[in-house]
């Protein structure tokens, strides 16, 4: 391994890294913005033109926030708590392409920080992980309403994931890779898996939606009955953790989505065009971007639109509702494969 | 509820709740969801309502009842004769005032022989329901189109002369709440009040 090559993986893995970030630290003025705008209103627009320093307001108010602790809070837990969520928030976005290769100087470099032949397993694996910061920080607030919220996000983590990796199964098994290269890479031209693919797709959507806790399954900090959830004593920059790392879960979802269901940096015609390889590449990346701002937007759209779920209603869907739907779509889509793609 | 109360509808835009089964595509929630979306996509086109405060102000009703003001006559002299009628017609308590006599040589800051030496408001207790108005024989106080600011202590909100009497270089203009109602009442001289 020569010192070339851990440079250009430090410099892409520092990008992707402040990439995410930035991402998700417009993403708060973003939601904000288009909350504003499905109620018939402005957003934030006082902070700079647009409202573009709204984010850097709010992150310098949460700095001076008092740093709070409760008396009988376990202060390792609940330091660990939105540390968790954020580290494992940022983990994700380490095997997702976000661009074929570029060719510098004879060199190809590709734009992932990664590409371990697991990857969509190492995704699971780190989102999973993502539930203990939530119940770790419930945990440690040695609070009734945090716990509640704690042991919500818990359940339906777990309760969506299972619907969630069987519509990857279905995915896996028509690609038959592990690799979110490989995955993306099959989906060259407009042969995206959302045609092949399109209840796991809507499984995967929903489940999307239930995995970073947004709206309508937005239980665990659901203020109307548990206060602030499982953030409710916390403060200062630990809520700004929890808060953030919320938007860059939407961020890595989208580009989740973005990869396994339309294609990741691929699109239409792009061999076409007569462009160069770096070009393309280069395309490919801004694609890729486009296909997450829309699924970022789908994400706050939703949220503006629908009703949060009752508890009750929530497990049903996801046992009930979900769960039959990924199971029989990956059975038919085995059955399918075996018998008429060999 | 009475039956009859299904039948009255302000909007025609009521739905009559039901209980009936979800046929299979109601159960998939699905097309009801897109639908919602739809909805909430249409309003990111329509005009916001929002009236960006300082640079941009409401338009009031031409008889909006804001902050009071005490008349001066044409040549600068305070209407008020401290009558007290005001402070009686307030239903909330919020005028007081204590009366003086008017000396020789304060003959053009006074119109009448008696005046206000002391004339205060309190706007918190104020309701801005304009009786004090309606009550005024002199056609002394009114109520106008601005509002109170807002303050940090309460003692501030007890206004005195120095802020309602309006300044003989910036007349308060008061014209629009003589509606043509108000107009033809004053006409009537036979009423006590208009004398």
């Amino acid at each position: 391994m020569d010192i070339h090559f851990i440079l250009y993986k430090l410099i892409l893995a520092a990008a992707i890294l402040l990439l995410s970030l930035v991402i998700a630290m417009y993403a708060t003025l973003f939601e904000r913005k288009i909350a504003g705008f499905f109620q018939d209103r402005l957003g934030p627009n006082r902070a700079g033109t647009f409202g573009l320093l709204q984010p850097v307001a709010d992150g310098v108010k949460l700095f001076f926030k008092e740093e709070f602790m409760p008396a009988n809070a376990d202060k390792v837990l609940y330091i660990l708590g939105p540390s968790l969520t954020m580290l494992v928030a940022l983990l994700a976005s380490a095997v997702i392409p976000w661009g074929g290769t570029l060719m510098i100087g004879g060199h190809e470099y590709a734009l992932q920080v990664a590409d371990v032949n697991i990857g969509v397993l190492y995704v699971f694996a780190v989102i999973s992980i993502g539930v203990y910061g939530v119940m770790i920080g419930g945990w440690a607030s040695n609070n009734k309403y945090a716990l509640m919220g704690a042991v919500r996000a818990a359940s339906q983590m777990i309760s969506y994931e299972l619907a969630m990796s069987m519509s990857i199964v279905t995915i896996v098994m028509t690609s038959g890779s592990l690799s979110l290269k490989d995955i993306v890479a099959q989906q060259h031209g407009m042969n995206w898996n959302v045609f092949t693919q399109p209840i796991g797709f809507v499984v995967f959507l929903i489940c999307a939606f239930a995995e970073t806790n947004r709206s309508p399954f937005d239980l665990p900090e659901c203020e109307t009955e548990l206060i602030g959830g499982y953030h409710t004593e916390y403060s200062s920059m630990k809520l700004g953790f929890y808060l953030f790392a919320e938007y860059i879960n939407i961020f890595i979802s989208s580009a989740m989505i973005s990869s396994l269901y339309f294609g990741g940096y691929n699109f239409p015609f792009m061999n076409d065009l007569g462009l160069s390889h770096n070009m393309v590449t280069i395309l490919g990346t801004v694609a890729l971007f486009a296909k997450i701002s829309f699924f970022g937007f789908v994400f706050m759209w939703v949220r503006w639109t629908l009703p949060r779920f009752r508890y009750d209603q929530l497990m049903r869907f996801g046992w009930k509702g979900l769960m039959p739907w990924a199971m029989a779509n990956m059975i038919l889509t085995g059955f399918f494969h075996l018998l008429f793609k060999k | 509820m009475n039956q009859d109360s299904t039948k009255i509808s302000l909007t025609n835009r009521s739905k009559v709740v039901s209980n009936k089964k979800m046929t299979l595509l109601e159960r998939f929630y699905l097309p009801a969801i897109f639908k919602g979306m739809i909805i909430t996509f249409s309003h990111f086109f329509k005009k916001e309502v929002t009236i960006q405060y300082p640079e941009e102000k409401r338009k009031f009703s031409d008889i909006y009842r804001g902050l009071h003001v005490l008349k001066l006559d044409d040549e600068g002299r305070e209407r008020c004769t401290a009558c007290g009628l005001c402070a009686l017609s307030c239903p909330a308590e919020a005028i007081t005032m204590i009366a003086a006599e008017r000396k020789e040589d304060e003959k053009d800051l006074y119109r009448e022989e008696k005046y206000a030496a002391v004339y205060e408001i309190n706007m918190l207790r104020c309701i801005f329901c304009g009786d004090c108005e309606s009550a005024c024989p002199k056609e002394a106080i009114f109520l106008t189109d601005r509002l109170v600011p807002s303050e940090y202590k309460r003692d501030k909100f007890i206004y005195g002369k120095d802020v309602l009497v309006e300044k003989k270089n910036a007349r308060v203009d008061v014209s629009k709440r003589q509606t043509p109602e108000v107009l033809e009442f004053k006409k009537d001289k036979s009423k006590l009040h208009n004398k």
